[in-house]
Formats: structure tokens, C-alpha cells, sequence
């Protein structure tokens, strides 16, 4: 044994040991929230169970889906409020997170529950379960559907749920008519309105005085009058619309056998988990993701989807792109390639790479500083002064914040696009040189196309990087909620001033700065799956390109 | 092919050449050198620019740092007499309103004079009329910020007035300020001393804390000291204000008082004798006011000015030698509140004449008798400018709410106007990293607390605990990842088979490409709070994981051989793997019984019972969090580093027979150790300027221990947290932005150091 021990045998293990926790705590972590974010679409079973409160001897029905089970020392529970009888304290107790929902009518939607006192779960195949616009999630048994106050379905009438259905996908249709004309027509309208603001500011800006201001102001007036008609027709069709969507209610009964009416306006999915076949559930999967992906969030970012945040992200790093890239090859092809290799390239170089080590709230704070106050506020001073007080350029925005990320990029696509280019034998740069090549002909056509690929590894590098980045971003240009798409239909279309939101940030936001953590919980988890799976996907769709680059210059090199 | 070979007497076309003619060659040469050029300037820029960005990122987070060094400015601008002071007169004070227009001075013949500031010329003037036969003898001044002023008469009774400004904009942009005296406790005269004598000493405070009292404290001719509290009520139906008045005759000031100050809570009251003491008078329930202590301030010198600083808590007293001293009422551990003196400052060299202080921070300025202006601060106890101003003494000097401009006057009644520049008075290095002692506060401590509820309290802006909070942080990250780190390296580069290290390696290097705020919320929502559940599991982890995996290299040796076979010598850990999975189920799921047992059924209790506080997102939530943050920068160097020590080497020891892990330790480590080293300082430059996690896992609360059960606040989640709310241009504003600056500097220092390192690794190994 002590020779063993000399030879030095388990200090081998210990150090694949190491190796073996680490592979454990990656694929854990990955799959930790893979699980959790996934499972956040499935339609998770409702139970009803009776409780009895083992102090009063009260029971209590509880009407929800299990959110989460821990089993603790009793002693735990009793700390945290529950009551545990006397003798029960020095045992273990199950306790169950229980999403009741119905937060208007209960005050909490989550409620803890121990095992103490609980019945059998029963699974009640007729109960709904409603996602609501307001205030979360309802559970409850249906009753009957009124239509203008009218009674014209029961619960127990065959044709119930899916006549449901189809009133819940009118009031969605009427929804959306609303929003189309809320978001583009009003939304256009007020656009307008503040370009015609501005104009009258220019005027007193220019100091234009007499005939042509009179006729500029006229014109302005004559303007605001058509745009003021205009909002009041459209001010009209939504009464009318909102009046519409107020027709159709769902009348409820609750685990306490109090009756509830819900205007499906408030309704947008209505499912009956427990009395749904797995082919079913997995479509309702499916069309559950799909809706978050592509919808946009509710109820302070803690319910619906995560579209404007993946649509933000994506832009940024976009934008980042096309700024980082060129400058930063070009910067590598000058260290490189031209600068004389002495000790002062090899500061600046070793300058470069350090610049990869500096944490990134360092960029951010320069960026917020320099870029959003110095540059911006004085952009706006020079090209937007008409809209001061109000910053165009001179507040956070998606530009800036591109421009930070890519100065915080900047060190990891000039290391390894210098990277590649050391790797060319100087053989290939001679050769091209002795064919009469100039310098910049031997560097654009043979030296940088065989560095290629290198530069989109810098690049995808650059990429992963910035997408996760939430830090810098938050001096920078992100919102928790940004009103528009930094990309629309307006003129000039591409709005490199707005604020955005991001996924990084809406998964900080939520997880942390809402009201109802709780709730909040199951999203951050996909949304932190989402975020992911978009590093993977700009990773591998960088890595096939990369890939075919190499695959089309080796067969031109050979 | 014939066609090339040309003869006369063919009937061809003439001779033609494949190649351009000349001059399209020269053209094309031209192109092809302007083009070379332009490439070449381009790709130069380009590498300049980034220079350039380097440079300019340190040079801005400085700039922008640099005002914090600067002292005060005092620029005089004009300059006349003082207008409206009758013949022998005096100034008894003297205001500078907010916008800077106006002036008010009070004279002690009762004549309010409002003037502009710009020229000197008088706008208005209101006489306060004292009582016939009367006149005052003494003068005093409330709290800034609410304008009140008392004149004491020869007859016992004190006037109280109110100067107001009032703005409007009658013309659209331009604004006016209309002037104005009021009378806010009556018309008539408040008696303080019912026996009539003259009024020598008076101090004057209104309290907004209940209902609106007004203190007033006087020092009669024979010496009394005496107290009266005003209270109004105003009438709901006939808006008629009554006012009624409580007086009180306290304990006799042992000497001769020149000097008394009233606090604003009505509590304190502060009696300067011309022995140089300063009295402490409890005066909270008035009817049992007592003498709480006295403070040689002065040490056989007299006190000649006497001021509060804004919020009437801190006492500045200057003496007849020309010194400064800062005092306040400290509550000490037996409970009991005694006046303490806190600071000193620069010492003027002549009596000091005047004390003005500022209207919202803890700053104040000296006039001596020799004429020179001094600024100084209190809580960063720094004087920020002596300047001579006058040939012989200061009279009076007045500070505008903005602390934009200076209003003085000399002896000779001459009126200075200067512009002032005193932005970041409240940083000084002393204020930023050793202890002070703020205001109310028992001791001198380390406080981050940069925002206060009002105004008047001051910012607390020591940077101590963050950088303790970053070290700590930093501290526990390491100790969980640079064991997994570099070990793990060990094995993947030297025991690992080359196929299996191809796999393994990007495996674990994906924990780089991790979004660190995926990580910051798994620890804060879901590390923490299962932590919280299974503290022993912690601890039977740090045990027995790597007791079973000794265990398990001494099973091996049992194994059957057909296991080994499957898995030889550079598989070990895919052996452990189930080793680990196992031990991390077996430590969760007794971790409640282990808790019954043990904890008396909750090991956080338990905790809390023996004295260690216990937060929920605690050191050791961030430790593990960041450590996973910075296992594969340590791991992916240093695996670098040891899978590159030449193989001849390692053969070389291996061939005189020492054992592969003799190897390792013998020759391995030591070639490999500076890399390891380099690993270990870029790891830790990661984990110091590490954001998200430290904000999500952490209470984020400024505190100063390494108690592992606690939180922290860090420099680079301080920054992440305050940045967005701050004002651009402030104290504080700077202060992040050298938050900003430190981290930097100190993570571009420790890559450096690293990189240098590296680059010595790399050429020894070559020439090895």
C-alpha cells in the first residue's frame, strides 16, 4: 500500500478526478437548464388534492400543477412558517410548490404545501387551464360560455371545448386588429406628429421669420388638422373593436367553489392538460415554444414570449460584426504584415491581447462615458438639435452599444486572424513576389484568402463573446422593455439610436427585479435555453462556413 | 502555330503584340502602385487605430478621473463697495441667492439691503424698525437652506425675519427675482428674557421635524442663558397665526461665552467661552437641559468663529491662532451622547474671522484676519485652497446654494465677486481608503453608502469594502477553481490518451462560451437556494470526493481484468465519473438526515445560533459560481503549458525509471510551472472584473469580512449598479469611473505580468 501510494498512483486518479468533475458540472449545468427550460412548455398535468390542516382541522382543496418538490428536515418547514405538529419535527416532510394561479382572486399564485394532511391527488379531466394577459394563469372547472351575456354553451355540452376554442381564436383575431392599429397606424400617426414638432423647432432654430414661417406654420397647421382626423377615425374603429372584443365571457368555478366570469378578451390559450393524449400535448409543446420565440412579453417580461429580445440580440451582434470585422483584420494584417518587428509592435500586440483580459464592465463605463456622452452629445448637438432636450444619439442605443461590444471583440478577432496569417509559409508570400505582385496584391489575393478561415474563427469567437455579454450592455443601450423593434417599417428603417433589449439582460431582469419570481422562474430558464441554443447555432453556422472556406481554398491552394 | 512566325509578303494584318501597349502598361502600373498605396495607408490606419482605441480608453477613464485631484479655484470678477451700509455700520450677513443675481446683506442697524451682484447697484432695501429707544446687540442665522434670521435687542427681545426670493418669468425666458422680507413668527418682537436685559449672544433654528417650532437662544448681559421654543398654529377659519412661546433659563456657562449655536433638532446647543472651551448642552426636553461635557477646542486660545456645517450636526470652531477644528455629538457605547472632536484642519495663520459653510455638502470657507480665503471639506478633512484675498481682514463672506460663486467682503468694506470651482471636495485618497468618521457614526469606519434619503447626509464613499468584496470574491473563486483547474490539466495533457484529450478538451472550454449571466442566475436562483436546503452536503462533497476517489484507484487495483482492459491507464476518469455522480446523490440525499442528526434539524440555524450570519447568496455561491467561470481560462493555459514541455524530457525520466506521476512531479510541473502560473494570474484577472455573477449571486451589500457565509459587493457589480442611476459630472460619477480605472489597470497588470511569463515559457522550451 505504501509503495502504491509512492508511485504515485492515486494522485493519478485524483487529478482524472478532477477532470471528471468538471465534465459532470459542464454537461450538468447544459442539462440542467435544457431540462428546466424545456419542461417549461409542457402542458404539466393540474392536480386537485384535499388538504387537511392538521392545527385547525380545516381542509382545504387545492386546484394546480406541481411546480417544483423538496424534501426537507422538518425542522426547515417549521422555520419557514409551516406548522408541523410536535412530534413530526425530527423527521423529513415533502413540500410541494403548487401554481394555483388565479392571482386576482387568491393574491398568490404559488402556494407551498407540506405532505402533512394531503390526500390523494386526483387528476380532474375537465379542468382549464386559461393563460390570461393579466394576472397569470387560470385554473378552474368550466361552467358555461356567455355570449352577450347569454348563456350558449354549458360545461358538459360535447361541443364546449372547441367552441370555446374558436372564441378564444376570435377575440385573438380581434386582438391583433386592435394592436395593427395601435402599434402601425396610431404609432405612424404620432410619428408624424413629432416630425411636424420638429419642424416648427428647426424654424425657430434657423430664426426663419416673416412670409416663411407664416407658410411653413400654416402648412404645419394644416397638417396637424389632417392627422388629427385621421387618429379620430381610427380612434372610432377601435372603440367599435374594443366594444367587440368585450362580448364574449367564460363563466369559472374555482377550487373553492366560488364562480368567476372571464372575459376571453383576457384569454389567450386554453388547454385541458389532464384530458389531453401525448400526441396532443406535444403539438401544444410545440405551438407553446413556438408562441414564445416569436410573441412579445406580458406582465412585466414575466409571461409571454422573448421575440424582441432574440430579435435585439441578434441585431446587435449584427451590427458588432460589421463594425469589428474589418477594422480588426486590417489592424492584424498591419501587425503582421507591415509594422516593423521590433519591441514597440511587441508591446502593442501584448497591449491587444491584454485588451481581451479586461473585464468588460471596464467597457462599458468607457462606452457610456465616451461614447453615449462625448460622442453622442455631440452628434445630437451638431445633426439633431431640433429634437433637444430629448437625446437622439445622446442617451444609450443600439449603435453604442454595438460599437462598445466591438471594441471588447476587437482583441479576439486580431489575435487569431494573426494567428492565421503566421501560419502562411512565407514561401507563398515570396513566390507571389517574385511574380511581380505588388505588396497589396500578394496580401489581397493570395495571403488574405488563405487566412480566411481564420479570421471567421476570430470572428465566430467575437460572436459567442458579445452574444452572452450582459454587463457593458447594461450602461450601454439595454432596456428591460423597449417599445419598438430597433428594425421596422418607418423610415429609415435601420434605428441604430434605440434602446433594445436583449436576452442576457431579460434573463438578469426577470430572474431578478421581478415582482413575481416565482412565475418568472420556468421563463428564465428557457429563455437562458434559448440564448444557448443562439451562441450554438452563430457558432456552428460560423464553423460550416469556416469549414467550406477551408474545404473551397485548400482544393484552390493544392 | 505558323500564324506567330511572320514573313514579309504576308498578307497579315500588321504585327501586333499580346502585351499592352506602353502607355496602357504605364497606366496600369500607376493603378497598381496607387493601389498599392492606398492599401497600404489603409491597413497602417487601421493598426494605428487600434493603438489609438487602447490608448484612448485608459486616457479617457483618466480624464475623466483626473478633477478628482484637482483642488478648489477662486477667480475674483468684480469688485466695489459695499452698497447700502449706512455710516458706521457693520454687515451682520450676508446671502447670495441661488441664480446668482442677487446679494442680501443685514446690517446690525436693522437695514436689509438686497443688491445686484453684477454691479452692486441696490434693488431693494427694507429697515426692520426695530422698537423705538432699542437696538441690536446681537445677530444670528439659521440653517441656510431656510433663510430665518434673528436681531437680539438692548431690551431683551429678538426679531425674527425670513428673506425670500421669488422667481417668475413675466417676459418668457428672462427671469425675475423679486426680493422680499417677512416676518414669519408675528409683527412684534419675541420677549427671550422677561428680565429686559440686553441680548449679547443669540441663536436662532427652526425645526420642521412634528409641527414648526422655532428655537431661540440667547446669552443676556449678566450672563443667563436662556431658551425659548416658539410653536405657531394657524387659525383653520381665519387664518390668523398664533404663535406661543415656552422659555426656559438653563444652566450657567462655566465662563465667558462668545460664541452659541443651536442645532436644528432643537436637541444640541453649543456654548463657546473665550477660554478656547466649547460647551455641550443637552437641551432635548429643555426643562432638564444639562451640560453634557466641555471640549478645550482651543487650548488657551480663544474661540473666534463658530459655525455649523449644513445639517447642523458637525461644530466647526476657529480660533484666535488660526486653527480648525470639526466636532460633533457622538452616541457611545454606554448610549450616552457626548460632543467628541472628529478633525482637524489646515491651520490659517491668523485668528479666523469667518466661518461660511455650504448649502447641501459638508464643505465650508475661512476668512482670517490676515485676509487669506481658505477652502476646506469636512469629510474628507482636505483644505482644498488658501488664497490671500484682502490686504487686512475678512468682514463676511457668502456662498451660493450651487457652490458656483463667491461673494466677500474685507474689513474696508470692499465686496469681492469670484467665481468658484469646488467639484469633488468630498474625494480625497485619505476619504477613499482609510477609515472616516462620518457624522453620527460612534467611530471611524468603512462605509460604501453613496446615496443618502437627503440631502444633508453625507455621501459615505470609501472604496475599502469593495475591494475587499472583490478580493474576497475573487479569493473563494479560486480556491474552487484552481485546484479543478490545473489538476485537471495535469491529467488532460499527460495521462490522457491524444484521442480522448480531443474530446475532452473543447468539452470542458465550452464553459468559456457559458453567458456568465447564465451562469449568475443558475447561482442566484437555483445554487443558492439548494445550498441554502444542503449545507452539509457541501461539506461531505469537499470530503469524500476525493477520499472516494482514492478510494476507487485503490479498488482498481481489485478491478477485474476485463474492466481493465476496457478502460486502461489514460481512462481513469471515465471510471470516476459514476464514482463522482454517485458520491454528489449519496451526500444530497443524506444531507436532511445529516441535518436531523447533527444541526438539530437545520444546519442554517444552527449557524445563526453560533454567531455566523447567514445570507442566502453568500461567498460561497459566488465561489462556485465563478469558479466555474474561470476553470476553463486556468484549465485551457495551463494544460497548454504541461501538454507542451518537450517530450524528450518526460521520456528521459520515464527511461531512468521513474514513475509516471515522479514524472510529473519531477519534471513536468517544474518546466511547466510558469505557465501555470501565468494560468493561475489570468484567472484571477477574470475573476476580479467578473460582473453578472457576482450581481446575481451576492445581496450585493457593501460589508467588510471574508465569512463565507456572506455576501459582498464587488467594484465591477458596483459599477453595474450604480453607473445607470448616477449623475453625469458628479463626485460619484467619477468615483465609478475610478472604480473603472482601478480595474483596468489592475487586470491589464496581472495579463501583462502573465503574458511576459508565457512568452519566457515559450522561448525556454524551445531552447530546450
Amino acid at each position: 500500500m505504501k509503495n502504491w501510494f509512492r508511485s504515485g498512483t492515486p494522485w493519478i486518479w485524483l487529478t482524472g478526478g478532477a477532470v471528471a468533475l468538471c465534465l459532470v458540472m459542464v454537461i450538468g449545468v447544459v442539462g440542467l437548464i435544457a431540462v428546466r427550460g424545456l419542461s417549461h412548455f409542457w402542458p404539466a398535468p393540474v392536480i386537485a388534492v384535499e388538504i387537511e390542516n392538521l392545527q385547525t382541522g380545516e381542509m382545504r382543496r387545492v386546484l394546480g400543477p406541481i411546480s417544483r418538490t423538496e424534501t426537507v428536515p422538518a425542522q426547515v418547514a417549521a422555520d419557514a412558517g409551516n406548522y408541523i405538529p410536535e412530534d413530526r419535527l425530527d423527521t423529513l416532510v415533502t413540500r410541494y410548490l403548487f401554481r394555483v394561479g388565479n392571482r386576482d382572486q387568491f393574491g398568490a399564485d404559488f402556494v407551498w404545501h407540506t405532505d402533512l394532511g394531503m390526500r390523494e391527488f386526483e387528476y380532474p379531466a375537465q379542468v382549464l387551464e386559461l393563460e390570461r394577459r393579466e394576472w397569470g394563469n387560470f385554473y378552474g372547472y368550466p361552467e358555461a360560455l356567455l355570449v352577450d351575456g347569454e348563456e350558449v354553451l354549458t360545461a358538459d355540452h360535447p361541443d364546449f371545448l372547441p367552441g370555446l376554442k374558436d372564441l378564444v381564436e376570435r377575440s385573438l383575431v380581434l386582438h391583433d386588429d386592435i394592436r395593427q392599429i395601435e402599434r402601425g397606424e396610431v404609432g405612424e400617426i404620432n410619428r408624424q406628429m413629432e416630425q411636424l414638432r420638429r419642424e416648427l423647432r428647426r424654424l425657430d432654430l434657423n430664426d426663419v421669420t416673416g412670409m416663411a414661417r407664416t407658410e411653413e406654420e400654416a402648412r404645419v397647421a394644416a397638417e396637424r388638422a389632417r392627422l388629427d382626423a385621421e387618429y379620430d377615425e381610427l380612434r372610432a374603429d377601435l372603440d367599435e373593436l374594443y366594444a367587440s372584443t368585450r362580448r364574449d365571457t367564460l363563466r369559472m368555478r374555482m377550487s373553492d367553489d366560488r364562480t368567476v366570469s372571464i372575459p376571453l378578451a383576457q384569454v389567450v390559450r386554453v388547454t385541458q392538460p389532464n384530458n389531453m393524449s401525448v400526441p396532443a400535448k406535444m403539438v401544444e409543446y410545440m405551438d407553446r415554444f413556438w408562441t414564445f420565440v416569436t410573441d412579445e412579453p406580458r406582465e412585466a417580461n414575466t409571461e409571454g414570449g422573448i421575440f424582441p429580445a432574440l430579435f435585439g440580440t441578434v441585431t446587435m451582434v449584427i451590427v458588432m460584426s460589421i463594425m469589428v470585422t474589418p477594422f480588426g483584420v486590417l489592424a492584424a494584417i498591419y501587425l503582421r504584415e507591415y509594422a516593423r518587428q521590433g519591441p514597440i509592435t511587441r508591446a502593442v500586440r501584448i497591449s491587444v491581447y491584454n485588451l481581451a483580459g479586461v473585464p468588460s464592465i471596464v467597457f462599458g463605463v468607457f462606452g457610456l462615458g465616451f461614447f453615449v456622452y462625448f460622442l453622442g452629445g455631440n452628434i445630437d448637438q451638431l445633426f439633431f438639435p431640433e429634437a433637444l432636450p430629448r437625446p437622439t444619439f445622446g442617451s444609450p442605443g443600439l449603435f453604442w452599444a454595438s460599437l462598445t461590444l466591438a471594441l471588447l471583440t476587437l482583441p479576439v478577432v486580431i489575435v487569431s486572424t494573426e494567428e492565421g496569417l503566421a501560419r502562411i509559409p512565407s514561401t507563398i508570400r515570396q513566390g507571389s513576389l517574385a511574380l511581380g505582385a505588388t505588396k497589396s496584391e500578394t496580401l489581397w489575393k493570395v495571403v488574405v484568402p488563405l487566412s480566411t478561415p481564420a479570421m471567421m474563427t476570430g470572428l465566430i469567437l467575437a460572436i459567442a463573446r458579445a452574444a452572452g455579454e450582459v454587463a457593458p450592455l447594461m450602461l450601454v443601450g439595454v432596456v428591460k422593455l423597449a417599445p419598438s423593434l430597433p428594425i421596422d417599417g418607418n423610415f429609415p428603417y435601420i434605428h441604430l439610436e434605440r434602446q433594445f433589449m436583449h436576452l442576457g439582460f431579460h434573463i438578469y431582469d426577470v430572474g431578478f427585479q421581478s415582482p413575481n419570481v416565482e412565475a418568472a422562474r420556468p421563463l428564465v430558464y428557457a429563455t437562458a435555453l434559448v440564448l444557448i441554443l443562439l451562441i450554438i447555432v452563430l457558432n456552428l453556422t460560423a464553423i460550416s462556413i469556416r469549414n467550406h472556406l477551408r474545404e473551397k481554398y485548400r482544393s484552390e491552394t493544392d | 502555330m505558323t500564324d506567330l512566325v511572320r514573313t514579309e509578303g504576308d498578307n497579315l494584318p500588321p504585327a501586333r503584340s499580346l502585351l499592352p501597349d506602353a502607355e496602357t502598361r504605364m497606366r496600369r502600373r500607376k493603378w497598381r502602385m496607387i493601389r498599392d498605396g492606398i492599401s497600404r495607408w489603409g491597413i497602417t490606419a487601421a493598426g494605428f487605430g487600434v493603438v489609438f482605441s487602447l490608448t484612448l480608453i485608459f486616457a479617457y477613464l483618466f480624464y475623466e478621473v483626473a478633477p478628482i485631484l484637482r483642488g478648489a479655484q477662486v477667480s475674483p470678477q468684480i469688485e466695489y463697495d459695499m452698497p447700502g451700509l449706512a455710516e458706521g455700520a457693520t454687515v451682520s450677513h450676508l446671502v447670495m441667492e441661488r441664480h446668482r443675481t442677487l446679494g442680501t446683506v443685514y446690517a446690525d442697524d436693522g437695514m436689509v439691503t438686497f443688491f445686484a451682484i453684477e454691479d452692486g447697484s441696490v434693488r431693494a432695501a427694507f429697515p426692520t424698525g426695530f422698537p423705538t429707544g432699542t437696538r441690536a446687540t446681537s445677530f444670528a442665522a439659521a440653517e441656510l437652506t431656510q433663510s430665518i434670521t434673528a436681531y437680539g435687542l438692548d431690551n431683551g427681545q429678538a426679531l425674527v425675519l425670513q428673506h425670500d426670493f421669488e422667481s417668475s418669468f413675466p417676459e418668457g425666458t428672462t427671469r425675475h427675482i423679486e426680493p422680499s422680507v417677512l416676518r414669519p413668527f408675528g409683527e412684534d418682537p419675541i420677549v427671550l428674557d422677561e428680565q429686559a436685559q440686553p441680548l449679547e449672544l443669540l441663536a436662532v433654528q427652526q425645526t420642521d421635524r412634528g409641527a414648526t417650532r422655532l428655537g431661540l437662544a440667547g446669552v443676556t448681559a449678566d450672563q443667563r442663558l436662556l431658551l425659548a421654543i416658539l410653536s405657531t398654529q394657524e387659525n383653520m377659519m381665519t387664518g390668523e397665526v398664533t404663535v406661543s412661546s415656552n422659555r426656559f433659563t438653563l444652566p450657567d456657562i462655566p465662563g465667558t461665552p462668545v460664541k452659541l449655536l443651536l442645532d436644528k433638532g432643537l436637541r444640541n446647543l453649543f456654548v463657546a467661552t473665550d477660554d478656547g472651551m466649547l460647551h455641550y448642552y443637552d437641551v432635548s426636553s429643555p426643562a432638564q437641559a444639562r451640560l453634557v461635557n466641555s471640549l478645550d477646542v482651543g487650548e488657551g486660545e480663544a474661540i473666534t468663529a463658530m459655525d455649523f456645517l449644513v445639517g447642523s450636526i458637525s461644530v466647526i470652531t476657529g480660533t484666535a491662532d488660526g486653527r480648525l477644528m470639526q466636532s460633533f455629538v457622538v452616541r457611545d457605547a454606554a448610549n450616552e451622547r457626548t460632543l467628541r472632536p472628529v478633525r482637524t484642519f489646515d491651520q490659517h495663520s491668523g485668528a479666523i474671522r469667518v466661518i461660511a459653510p455650504e448649502y447641501s455638502r459638508k464643505g465650508f470657507i475661512v476668512g482670517d484676519e490676515t485676509g487669506t480665503l481658505g477652502i476646506h471639506y469636512g469629510t474628507s478633512s482636505r483644505t482644498l485652497l488658501k488664497k490671500s484675498m484682502y490686504e487686512n481682514a475678512f468682514e463676511n463672506i457668502a456662498i451660493d446654494p450651487r457652490v458656483q460663486a463667491l461673494l466677500t467682503v474685507g474689513e474696508t468694506g470692499r465686496v469681492q465677486v469670484s467665481t468658484l470651482w469646488n467639484r469633488h471636495p468630498e474625494l480625497s485618497f485619505k476619504a477613499l481608503w482609510n477609515r472616516v468618521w462620518y457624522e453620527g457614526q460612534a467611530e471611524p469606519e468603512f462605509t460604501w453608502q453613496s446615496s443618502a434619503a437627503r440631502d444633508e447626509v453625507e455621501s459615505k464613499f470609501s472604496l475599502a469594502p469593495l475591494t475587499v468584496g472583490t478580493i474576497k470574491a475573487a479569493f473563494y473563486a479560486m480556491l474552487f477553481a484552481m485546484p479543478l483547474g490545473l489538476l485537471g490539466a495535469i491529467y488532460t495533457a499527460y495521462f490522457m490518451t491524444p484521442k480522448l484529450r480531443g474530446a475532452v478538451k473543447p468539452v470542458i472550454e465550452v464553459m468559456e462560451a457559458l453567458p456568465t449571466v447564465i451562469l449568475g442566475f443558475l447561482a442566484g436562483l437555483w445554487l443558492a437556494p439548494f445550498l441554502e436546503n444542503h449545507l452539509p452536503a457541501v461539506f461531505s462533497i469537499l470530503v469524500f470526493m476525493p477520499l472516494s476517489m482514492i478510494g476507487m484507484a485503490a479498488l482498481w487495483k481489485f478491478a477485474p481484468e476485463l474492466l481493465k482492459r476496457l478502460f486502461p491507464a489514460g481512462w481513469e476518469f471515465v471510471v470516476l465519473i459514476p464514482v463522482i455522480l454517485l458520491i454528489g446523490w449519496v451526500a444530497v440525499y443524506t444531507s436532511p438526515f445529516v441535518e436531523i442528526a447533527f444541526f438539530d434539524g437545520s444546519m442554517r440555524q444552527w449557524l445563526t445560533d453560533n454567531n455566523i450570519t447567514y445570507d442566502q447568496r453568500n461567498a460561497l455561491v459566488v465561489g462556485i459560481a465563478m469558479g466555474f467561470a474561470v476553470i476553463p481560462t486556468i484549465y485551457s493555459i495551463a494544460e497548454d503549458a504541461v501538454f507542451n514541455v518537450p517530450k524528450h524530457l518526460t521520456q528521459g525520466s520515464l527511461a531512468l525509471g521513474a514513475t509516471s506521476w515522479q514524472t510529473v512531479v519531477g519534471v513536468v510541473l517544474p518546466t511547466a510551472s510558469p505557465g501555470m502560473f501565468s494560468a493561475i494570474m489570468i484567472g484571477m484577472g477574470r475573476a476580479v472584473g467578473e460582473t453578472m455573477i457576482v450581481l446575481m449571486a451576492t445581496g450585493n451589500s457593501p460589508i467588510m469580512n471574508f465569512n463565507i457565509f456572506e455576501g459582498m459587493r464587488t467594484l465591477s457589480a458596483n459599477i453595474a449598479v450604480e453607473l445607470p442611476e448616477t449623475a453625469v459630472g458628479s463626485s460619484h460619477f467619477r468615483i465609478l469611473f475610478l472604480a473603472a480605472l482601478v480595474l483596468f489597470v489592475l487586470t491589464f497588470v496581472l495579463n501583462t505580468a502573465a503574458e511576459i511569463v508565457r512568452q519566457r515559457l515559450r522561448r525556454k522550451y524551445s531552447s530546450l
